[in-house]
Parts: C-alpha cells; sequence; structure tokens
C-alpha cells in the first residue's frame, strides 16, 4: 500500500536465530539468509545447531532445529553470542531459544503453531502469547500457516503437506524485508534446486514473495534496518562452511601437487559432508571411496597413498579412535596421508550434532608406541581451506600422516570466503624416484633426504624400485624387517626427528596486542573467533592483555616458548577439560597457566571470554 | 611392445623366508614366483599385499612392489591401490584368521565391489603366528592352545561366505596340488573382478594333517572333485563316482549303477550362484 513509508534504520550488525521443528527448514532458511547476507557484502558468521536425531517428535523441545547468523557491516569472528531476533516457527522453539535471546530482543511468532496440544508437547502450562511472560520483548505475531496456506492456494498439484512445507520461505521472505535484502539469490536457488518439479519452484517463489509483501504491507514492520557492506578485501566472495573449504582446499592442493586426490571415508557427522562435496568434484580428478567402515577408510587410503595419490581420509572422534592402529602403519610405512577429524561432542557416541576440541590429545597421543603425527587446527570455517592446503602440504614435505582438526562448528558453520586467485598459491613439489639411490642398483626406501629426512616416495609402476613396505620394526635405510635393538632406536629418532625439524620450515607465532605483558591468552582451533573479538575489544577499552592462536600443535611453533616468557600468566580457553594446557605445561611447565574449560558442545560466546579477562585483570 | 624376459628369479626377493620348514606356504609360494613372468606383466605393476599372520609374509618374498599390513586390512588397500592406478595387478595375501576373523568385514565387502583384485586365502584353520589358537574355520571339536577341551564354535565356508558376498570368481585348491594351485592362479590373474582363492594350506606345527583328507595321495581321490567348465563331476582313484542331483540335495552315486549323462555338470556361469552354493557345502 502506498501510503505507508517504511523508515530505514543503518545498524551495524545483527544477529537473528530462525528456530522451528526438524522438519521445518530452518537449516535451509538460515542457510538462505546467509547465502544472500554474504552476497550483498556483508560479514556474515554462522552456527547451526540442530538434534542428531533425523525426525525427532515434531512439535518437542528434543526436535527443535536452530540457525543463527550474524550478519554485519564489520568484521565478524562468531556468530554472536546472543540473537537479537528470534524467528519462532512453534512453541517448542520459542521455548528453547528464548533464554539465548537478548533482553529486549525481537520475536517473530508463527501464531497458528500455538495450539493446546503443540504448547503441551513443549512443556507450557499457559501460552506465552498471552499470559504476558513475554512482556520484555517486541513480539511481532504472525498468522504465519494461514497465510501462507492463502497466499498458495491456486497452485495447482500441491498437497497441503507441500504447502505448509513452504512456511519457511514465508518466514524468510519477511526477514528479507525487514533487512532490506534481495531475493534472487534465493530465488535461483529455488529455481535450480527443484528444476524438475515447477509447482514446488512456483510455491516457494509465491511464499518467499509473500513473506516479503506482507511484510512491505503490514504497519509493524515500517521500520527496516539496513546492514551495510563490510570493508571486506577486494575479491569475489562466497559464503563457505568449513566441511565445504575443507573439501576444496583439499582439491586445491592435490591439484598444486599434479595429484589425483583419493578421498576414502566412512560416513560419520560432522565430517561427511566433506564426502558429499568431494563426490562432486570427479572432473578434478577427485576419487572418493565410501568404505565399509572408519578402518577401511584409512587402509585405502593408505593403499592410495603408496599408489601415488595425494590420499585423505575424513572422520570425527569415534572414527579416529577406529583409525588409530592404521594411522600408525602410515607413520611406519611412511606414506604422505591427511586425516581430517571434525571433532565432536564425546567420549564414546557423545554429542554428534554438537561441537567439542576434545580429540587434540587422542590426535596427539592416542596410538600404540611412539608415533609423533604433526597436528595443524582450523581456526575458522574459511581458513579450513588454507589448513587443508597446509596438511597437504606437511604431509607431502615429510611423508608421514598429517592430522587435520576441525570440529562441527567449524565444519558446519559458514562465513564469507573470499576465492582465491589459485595462481597466487604456490605449487606443491612432489618428485617419485625413478633410479635406485643405493649401491648397485639397490633402491633403499627409508633412505632419507638429509634436510626434510623424508624417505623417497616410489611408486608402484617404476621399474626396479620394486620394494616392500610393512608395519615391523625395521633396519634404516633398507627398511628390512629387523628386530635389532639399535636399528629400532635410530628409526624412531628419526621420525621424531623428522616431525620436530618441521619447526624450522613453518612459520612462527604471531602474538596480537603488546609482545609483553601480563597476560596472554592462546587458543587453538575454533575458539580464534571469541578469543580474538574478547581480546579485540579489551584492547579497544584500554586493557593489557595480548593473544597468540596456535595453528601448529605438533610441533609447537620454534618461537612459542619465548612468548610465553614474555608474559606473566597465559588464559587458555578450550572447549575441553584440558588439553591443549596439558601440552603447554610438559613444554613451558615454569608459566602459570589459567585454564577456561568449556564442554556443554556449545561454542565460547565473545561474553564469557571477555569477563575471564577482565576478571583475571581485576585480581591484578 | 618388447617381449619381457621375466623369469621365476625376478620374482625372488633376497630376503629369507622364515616359515618353518615343512609348511604348506613354501609352495604356495614358489608356484606364486612360477607363474608371474608367464604373465606377460611387467613386474613393475606387480603388488601384493598381506595383514599379519604367517601367510601374510608372504610380499616379503616376492621382488614386486608390496606391503605387510596390519591384521586383517589387507583388501582395504588393495581396493585405495588399486582405484589409484587400475594398470597394477594386485594380490591380498591373507590367511582364516586375518580375512574370515578380524578382516571378515573387509573381505565381504570387497568381494562385494568386486575391484579386480586377487585374493589368496591360505587356510590353515589355525592360528600359527600366535601359537596355535583355533580360528573361525576351525571345525567344532578342535583342541587347540585356547580350547584344551575342543571349541565349540561352528567354522566359516570361505567358499560359502564368498558365495555370499557376491563374489564373481571362486576357486579352491589345495598347496599339496601344484599344478591344479598353478593353474587357479593364472585363471584369477585372468578374472577381471575380485578374485577369491581358497587354499588348503597346512601347518605342521599347530594343525598338522588337518588336509589329509583331501591331500594324502591314498584318500584324496575320494574326497576331491576337479570342477571344469560344462563336465560331470566325477571323481574317485578310477573315476567311477559321481554327483547328482537329487532334488536339491548332491548325492554321490557310482558310474556302475548311473550314467554319466545324469550327472551335474559344472558351469562356472556366475549366474548360477546356487549351483555353487551347493558345491561349497558338499564334504566328505
Ligand atoms: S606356524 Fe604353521 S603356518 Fe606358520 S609358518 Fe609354521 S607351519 Fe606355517
Amino acid at each position: 500500500m502506498s501510503d505507508i513509508k517504511p523508515i530505514y534504520k543503518d545498524v551495524d550488525s545483527v544477529v537473528i536465530r530462525f528456530a522451528g521443528d526438524s522438519g521445518d527448514g530452518m537449516q535451509l532458511t538460515g542457510t538462505q539468509f546467509s547465502s544472500t547476507s554474504a552476497v550483498l557484502g556483508n560479514d556474515i558468521s554462522t552456527f547451526p545447531d540442530y538434534p542428531s536425531e533425523i525426525r525427532a517428535p515434531a512439535g518437542t523441545l528434543a526436535g527443535v532445529s536452530g540457525f543463527q547468523v550474524n550478519f554485519a557491516s564489520k568484521d565478524v569472528l562468531t556468530p554472536g553470542d546472543a540473537p537479537q531476533v528470534l524467528v519462532a516457527m512453534n512453541p517448542a522453539a520459542l521455548k528453547a531459544a528464548l533464554p539465548d535471546l537478548v533482553s529486549g530482543g525481537t520475536i517473530i511468532v508463527n501464531t497458528d503453531s500455538f495450539t493446546a496440544s503443540n504448547l503441551k508437547k513443549a512443556g507450557y502450562t499457559s501460552n506465552p502469547l498471552e499470559d504476558g511472560s513475554l512482556d520484555g520483548y517486541t513480539v511481532h505475531r504472525v498468522p504465519l500457516t494461514s497465510m501462507n496456506r492463502e497466499a498458495l492456494k491456486d497452485i495447482e498439484g500441491l498437497t497441503n503437506k507441500e504447502i505448509d512445507r513452504c512456511q519457511n520461505f514465508f518466514a524468510l521472505g519477511l526477514t528479507f524485508w525487514i533487512y532490506d535484502r534481495r531475493l534472487d539469490t534465493s530465488i535461483k536457488w529455488i529455481e535450480q534446486k527443484f528444476a524438475k518439479k515447477p509447482q514446488i519452484v512456483a510455491a516457494n517463489k509465491t511464499a518467499l514473495h509473500a513473506g516479503y509483501h506482507f511484510g512491505e504491507n503490514t504497519e509493524a514492520f515500517q521500520v527496516r534496518y539496513r546492514i551495510k557492506r563490510a570493508h571486506l578485501e577486494a575479491g569475489t566472495y562466497r559464503r563457505i562452511t568449513g566441511n565445504e573449504a575443507t573439501a576444496l582446499g583439499l582439491l586445491t592442493a592435490a591439484q598444486k601437487a599434479g595429484k589425483t586426490l583419493f578421498y576414502g571415508t566412512y560416513p560419520i557427522t560432522p565430517a561427511s559432508d566433506i564426502l558429499h562435496f568431494l563426490s562432486t568434484y570427479k572432473n578434478f580428478d577427485v576419487r572418493t571411496f565410501q568404505a565399509e567402515d572408519e578402518i577401511a577408510g584409512i587402509g585405502s587410503t593408505i593403499g592410495a597413498a603408496f599408489g601415488g595419490a595425494m590420499a585423505v581420509t575424513g572422520t570425527s572422534g569415534p572414527g579416529l579412535a577406529l583409525k588409530t592402529e592404521a594411522a600408525n602403519l602410515a607413520l611406519m610405512l611412511e606414506l604422505p596421508i591427511v586425516i581430517v577429524n571434525v571433532q565432536r561432542g564425546g567420549p564414546s557416541t557423545g554429542m554428534p550434532t554438537k561441537t567439542e576440541q576434545s580429540d587434540l590429545l587422542q590426535a596427539m597421543y592416542g596410538r600404540n608406541g611412539e608415533s609423533p603425527i604433526p597436528i595443524i587446527a582450523a581456526q575458522s570455517s574459511a581458513d579450513c581451506y588454507d589448513a587443508a592446503i597446509e596438511a597437504c602440504r606437511i604431509a607431502l614435505r615429510i611423508m608421514s600422516p598429517v592430522i587435520m582438526l576441525s570440529d562441527g562448528y567449524l565444519g558446519n558453520g559458514a562465513e564469507p570466503w573470499r576465492i582465491p586467485d589459485v595462481d597466487s598459491i604456490p605449487p606443491i613439489k612432489v618428485t617419485h624416484p625413478t633410479e635406485p639411490n643405493g649401491e648397485n642398483g639397490k633402491f633403499l626406501p627409508y633412505k632419507r633426504d638429509p634436510e626434510t629426512m623424508a624417505r623417497p616416495w616410489a611408486i608402484p609402476g617404476t621399474p626396479g624400485l620394486e620394494h616392500r613396505l610393512g608395519g615391523l620394526g625395521k633396519q634404516p635405510e633398507t627398511g628390512n624387517v629387523s628386530y635389532d635393538p639399535n636399528d629400532n632406536q635410530q628409526m624412531i629418532n628419526e621420525r621424531a626427528e623428522k616431525v620436530a625439524r618441521l619447526a624450522n620450515w613453518l612459520p612462527e607465532q604471531e602474538v596480537y596486542g603488546q609482545e609483553k605483558g601480563d597476560l596472554l591468552v592462546i587458543s587453538w582451533g575454533s575458539t580464534f573467533g571469541a578469543t580474538r573479538s574478547a581480546v579485540q575489544a579489551a584492547i579497544a577499552d584500554g586493557t593489557h592483555v595480548s593473544h597468540a592462536h596456535v595453528r601448529y600443535i605438533n610441533p609447537f611453533p620454534r618461537n612459542l616458548g619465548e612468548i610465553i616468557g614474555n608474559f606473566k600468566r597465559i588464559l587458555v580457553p578450550e572447549m575441553n577439560m584440558g588439553q591443549l594446557v596439558v601440552l603447554l605445561r610438559a613444554h613451558y611447565g615454569t608459566h602459570e597457566f589459567i585454564q577456561m574449560n568449556k564442554v556443554t558442545g556449545r561454542p565460547f560466546t565473545i561474553k564469557e571470554i571477555r569477563e575471564k579477562i577482565d576478571s583475571l585483570l581485576a585480581q591484578g | 611392445m618388447t617381449e619381457l624376459k621375466l623369469t621365476r628369479k625376478d620374482f625372488v626377493s633376497d630376503q629369507m623366508v622364515r616359515w618353518c620348514p615343512g609348511c604348506g606356504d613354501y609352495a604356495i609360494l614358489a608356484q606364486m614366483q612360477r607363474i608371474l613372468p608367464e604373465l606377460g606383466i611387467p613386474k613393475e605393476d606387480v603388488v601384493f599385499i598381506s595383514g599379519i599372520g604367517c601367510s601374510s609374509r608372504f610380499p616379503y618374498y616376492m621382488d614386486t612392489y608390496g606391503i605387510h599390513s596390519i591384521h586383517g586390512r589387507a583388501p582395504t588397500l588393495a581396493s585405495g591401490l588399486k582405484l589409484t592406478n587400475p594398470n597394477l595387478q594386485v594380490w591380498v595375501i591373507t590367511g582364516d584368521g586375518d580375512g574370515l576373523s578380524i578382516g571378515g568385514n573387509h573381505l565381504i565387502h570387497t568381494l562385494r565391489r568386486n575391484i579386480d583384485l586377487n585374493i589368496i586365502l591360505f587356510n590353515n584353520r589355525i592360528y600359527g603366528l600366535t601359537k596355535g589358537q583355533y580360528s573361525p574355520t576351525s571345525l567344532p571339536g578342535t583342541k587347540s592352545k585356547s580350547s584344551p577341551m575342543g571349541s565349540i564354535d561352528p567354522a566359516f565356508n570361505p567358499i560359502a561366505v564368498a558365495i555370499g558376498s557376491g563374489a564373481t570368481f571362486i576357486a579352491r585348491t589345495a598347496a599339496t596340488d601344484v599344478k591344479h594351485m598353478a593353474e587357479i592362479f593364472r585363471r584369477a590373474a585372468a578374472h577381471k573382478g575380485t578374485s577369491f582363492i581358497e587354499v588348503y594350506q597346512n601347518c605342521i606345527i599347530f594343525n598338522d594333517g588337518t588336509w589329509s583328507f583331501a591331500t594324502d595321495p591314498k584318500t584324496k581321490h575320494d574326497h576331491i572333485i576337479y570342477l571344469e567348465d560344462g563336465k560331470p563331476l566325477i571323481f574317485g582313484k578310477n573315476k567311477d563316482k559321481g554327483i547328482r542331483l537329487n532334488g536339491i540335495t548332491p548325492e554321490i552315486v557310482s558310474l556302475d549303477e548311473v550314467d554319466e549323462s545324469e550327472l551335474l555338470v559344472h558351469q562356472e556361469s556366475i549366474e548360477n550362484g546356487s549351483l555353487a552354493y551347493f558345491l561349497s557345502q558338499m564334504h566328505h
């Protein structure tokens, strides 16, 4: 209606949570919202949070699926501590998400779903829309189900169920209106996704438009918010999840090394998406192998590495446990493989869809015998791309298995990613010998490179270099089976030295903030975002605190000890009960390390870390 | 293509063979080294991958590429290798414990996928390397270190397992029957898809004589039948006995009483999975 004119307000950032039943399509809604925001040039960070049951009982708290997006005109490193806006599709979603909402926040609620039975399923004894319990919030009551049905009533060939399944696009359309987003990215997606089902395309598009127009024509929504483009480095951006970034990183590394990418794996939450993405890249010489179990996943990977591929296996905590013995075989054979561990809540089956950083010590020590393996941890969803490339680079450099640690928060979460200029990524040099390296035409499979200590990677099909590798103790150089005490000692020393020497080659540790001081926060992996944001804010407020984010965990950066020595106290926030801190104490034991631990399945908030920093500094 | 002039010696590695004197493994190794030069494949394209156990030392003794991997997992490495380089001829060496116990899952799935690999399962019905415990192919009642009063577990029939897994080439031979074994190796090498070979192998130390019914010249003719495509099932020292199907049950008949035309005729075609299953269940 032309007589209402919206008012525009500029804001820096908004955190919005879409919450509904597992079947309500909230993950899709959130993904669409973030894709469009990324296209509009906002910085984004997302946090999908869903139950591990595929369809938990409808309407219950257990079945609530949420997707939080932080979109901003400034740099954001986390999906936001608390949503300012909640889109709640049913009473259970409202009940589950309300405690997280900022006080005075905005709630957009589907009133049609607040039936007596849904209220009961959510455990409400009275209707929160009527009993005044939402008085402190701005509540938009939208009869979403009925309006969506009305909007779609003229599209032929749709079942009632199909109509209701478009509700999420109605909600998306409404939020697009409120936050001044374009519809075209989502429309294009709908058209491609449902290309074979024209009536579904029509239905979803209509629902999207209907939601948008509802906002346009409703007085309550005449304040529209604008979030300007973020000042991101120039380039082409796309939204990327950590698992997608990992897949693309592995692919890039293989291409840079001139190798086939072999990915042998077994489905496991939250790592399976890496397999899903890679299985669509056959045109880049990617061979995915869905094995019969975790062990076969890594076994096939070792076979592929023997054959000369860039060989990778992916898993999550329980799967890493199963791969243990084979990881050690790769270590003994000295074949380059990458093991990607997208960590999840443990122990045992734990919380498959929730995040944790509790496999660090498993990655470090969870094998029989003396078995050092390099470990690299990704710090953000987009960074999974670089971390994956680096993991491959390290594996190929020293002929060793390498563990790359990601986690559910990074793997499923998304942020804008500047599509790199692939030419700017240096090639990965790989050589395969073609001539014997020993006397009398003998090939010595364990004769090491004097600098890197890597053994030569001779691959089957090369005449004259036939050799046998095995997991038994071996003689240096020849690799022949040997139980000689000196041989065993020497080989174990060499494998340890090979990993330790990486520190000379890997970059030095950087410090954010002052180089010396009272308090240094050391983080690793996905706690980067919350930690860096907290430290940034503290510094902006005039606090003296610094941050070192450790990317290489084995070996540690060569200057880490020196950095630690420059600070009085070290705070170590981790989503585990204190694992990096064990390693830090083992290496740099004389310092005061203060643990900050959390295993709730949820990432740290900026606020939590900031409060800890402030309280430590207040103690003086 | 230049003709390859390979000999048995080209496939013999410089490592000392360390099986017990009299072990059935020696004959298998010798036949493999004998037939490989005949296949016309450059030796750098041949790979042996094994798991753990006495039999799994095999790759060390072959002068080809090879991996002595971990217990039960050889088929997984072989699969990854073959998928990476389909040009290679990949052999998997396993045993009854390695292949059917700890590695049972890999074996069945590898057979199901039918990647072009050749699997040889050395069946000695005992754990040799760990010094004599009963294995998944040990007959119930087997007295062993871990079953002093006789084992109670029923035994796996490797051939039936392979059939159930959808294998496309299945054969059984005995390490003592070197000619037949060599021929089976050649056939397996030629087969495109996963080949599965069970070899009756005697462990002289822990299970001596377990196959003597099928290997002892005095008794074997009454216990084994050579299966040949399109030929009736006839056996016995004097070739005077045959197998006839009675309903769905195979039975032994005397050729003095029954005409050859009534006998079961062997068909290698994979469509005949049910026939193969009958055959796998026959023992005498
Ligand atoms: S223990 Fe048995 S199977 Fe093993 S090498 Fe000796 S005889 Fe052969």
